[in-house]
């Protein structure tokens, strides 16, 4: 089986890897680049704990092929600090208790930047919709929703 | 696995048409990706139809309808306001597919050509009269949408045929469509039952209708009887009535866990009585 040269940028710095085609994006940034946010959990795409943005859309990184990269902008949970400083949203999930297993935090924090993105003033409702596909089978959900629209404020008062 | 990207929908048919072995086009890669890991289907062939120009493009048609691309997401077609003025059944219903990770990849073609009975993108296209562009060896020819689905998980699409592009007609004046689904929750989830209608009104009364159900039957199904009840009427309750019985009565579903036949066979009516109200009122320019 020939593994396909592939380049992409990822968190803003260009990477390169050797992917079997059959690898989901996933695999390989885990697998090939270390960066092992971006969790499995079904891999069908049900679940949302792998989810990363691709060229600026939310997407489930196992339901994108690792050679389906070449050329794109990849963004993940590794990305969102910046200069050790947590994300709005990061502070957000830690102070609102967000999380118990963390296991769906790296791609709920993903999803919700890309929702804030956006539209930096949801409702209760238009979160919980974005979020549909991310599923925590810890919190319940409503710390989360809370968690979100607290980072939206603060990050609406930064503007 | 050999992964091909192809840079025309004639190369890609030709490799098709050429492969011995199992052959998947790959698009969104929403259900592919799926069939892929759980080892329903490991293709010799993947075939990356998205290096191919205008695969992304939703663009106006001389006559006033819409060419969509192949690989055009569920999320695009909803961010594209004059589309869904024009089309709002159709594109309610794409949105309706998945979460919004699955939005930024699942396409129209894709879910058409999945094959499921419940697609959710289906009905609306049926009832607007899309056509598909089917690109083949020997050429390229407009196939209606429902045509395609052939019954669960198979299309009338041959060796070597590639769907390359989605027609949607003029609008026109005066006319509404809609698509309702029954799910036992409010999200992410297989329709249980699936009705889209498109209808033109000549004043108050309706002039032109097409009722299309999902769901219930092997494929989509067209019911011309339910559009025959409200041809002719303004929506009163009489052909309200006679519309859910015609829907009902066209009904062929199966037993399972999302739902009876008995269940599946009352809520068609009921999902085609408010569908025809939501495309009624759209065709009197309600937003």
């Amino acid at each position: 089986m020939s593994k396909i040269h592939v380049t992409t940028k990822v968190n803003g710095d260009d990477v390169e890897f050797l992917a079997d085609p059959r690898e989901s994006l996933l695999d390989c940034l885990r697998d090939k680049l270390d960066l092992t946010g971006a969790k499995e959990g079904c891999g069908t795409g049900d679940c949302g704990a792998c989810s990363v943005s691709l060229d600026g859309t939310l997407v489930c990184s196992c339901l994108v092929l690792g050679v389906e990269a070449q050329g794109k902008t990849i963004e993940t949970v590794e990305g969102m600090a910046q200069d050790g400083d947590l994300h709005p949203l990061q502070r957000k999930f830690i102070e609102h208790a967000a999380l118990q297993c963390g296991f769906c935090t790296p791609g709920i924090l993903v999803a919700a930047k890309n929702l804030l993105e956006r539209n930096p003033d949801p409702t209760e409702t238009e979160i919980r919709y974005w979020l549909a596909g991310n599923l925590c089978r810890c919190t319940g959900y409503d710390k989360i929703v809370r968690a979100v629209q607290d980072a939206a404020a603060e990050m609406r008062g930064a503007a | 696995m050999r992964y091909h990207t192809p840079a025309t929908f004639e190369a890609a048919a030709a490799l098709a048409a050429e492969a011995s072995g199992v052959t998947r086009f790959l698009a969104g890669g929403t259900d592919v990706l799926v069939q892929l890991r759980a080892g329903m289907v490991t293709p010799d062939d993947l075939i990356d139809l998205k290096k191919i120009d205008g695969v992304k493009t939703m663009a106006r048609t001389k006559d006033g309808g819409w060419q969509i691309g192949v690989a055009v997401s569920g999320a695009e077609l909803g961010a594209n306001a004059a589309l869904v003025a024009d089309w709002p059944g159709v594109v309610e219903g794409m949105e309706l597919v998945g979460s919004t990770q699955v939005q930024g990849r699942a396409t129209l073609v894709g879910n058409l050509c999945n094959g499921s009975p419940a697609a959710d993108s289906v009905p609306g296209l049926v009832a607007a009269g899309a056509t598909v562009t089917v690109t083949g060896p020997s050429g390229s020819r407009e196939v209606p949408v429902g045509e395609i689905p052939a019954g669960p998980g198979k299309t009338a699409l041959k060796k070597g045929e590639v769907i390359s592009g989605v027609t949607l007609p003029p609008r026109g004046k005066n006319g509404g469509d809609a698509y309702l689904r029954f799910i036992p929750r409010t999200e992410m989830d297989i329709a249980v039952v699936g009705c889209a209608v498109n209808l033109r009104l000549d004043g108050d009364k309706i002039a032109e209708a097409r009722v299309v159900l999902g769901a219930v039957a092997p494929t989509v199904i067209v019911v011309p009887e339910a559009a025959k009840a409200i041809i002719g009427t303004t929506l009163d309750d009489a052909a309200l009535e006679k519309l859910a019985q015609a829907a009902s009565a066209a009904c062929k579903p199966i037993d399972d866990k999302r739902g009876t036949v008995a269940f599946r066979t009352d809520v068609a009516g009921v999902l085609a009585r408010r569908a025809a109200k939501i495309a009624y009122d759209r065709a009197k320019g309600a937003k």
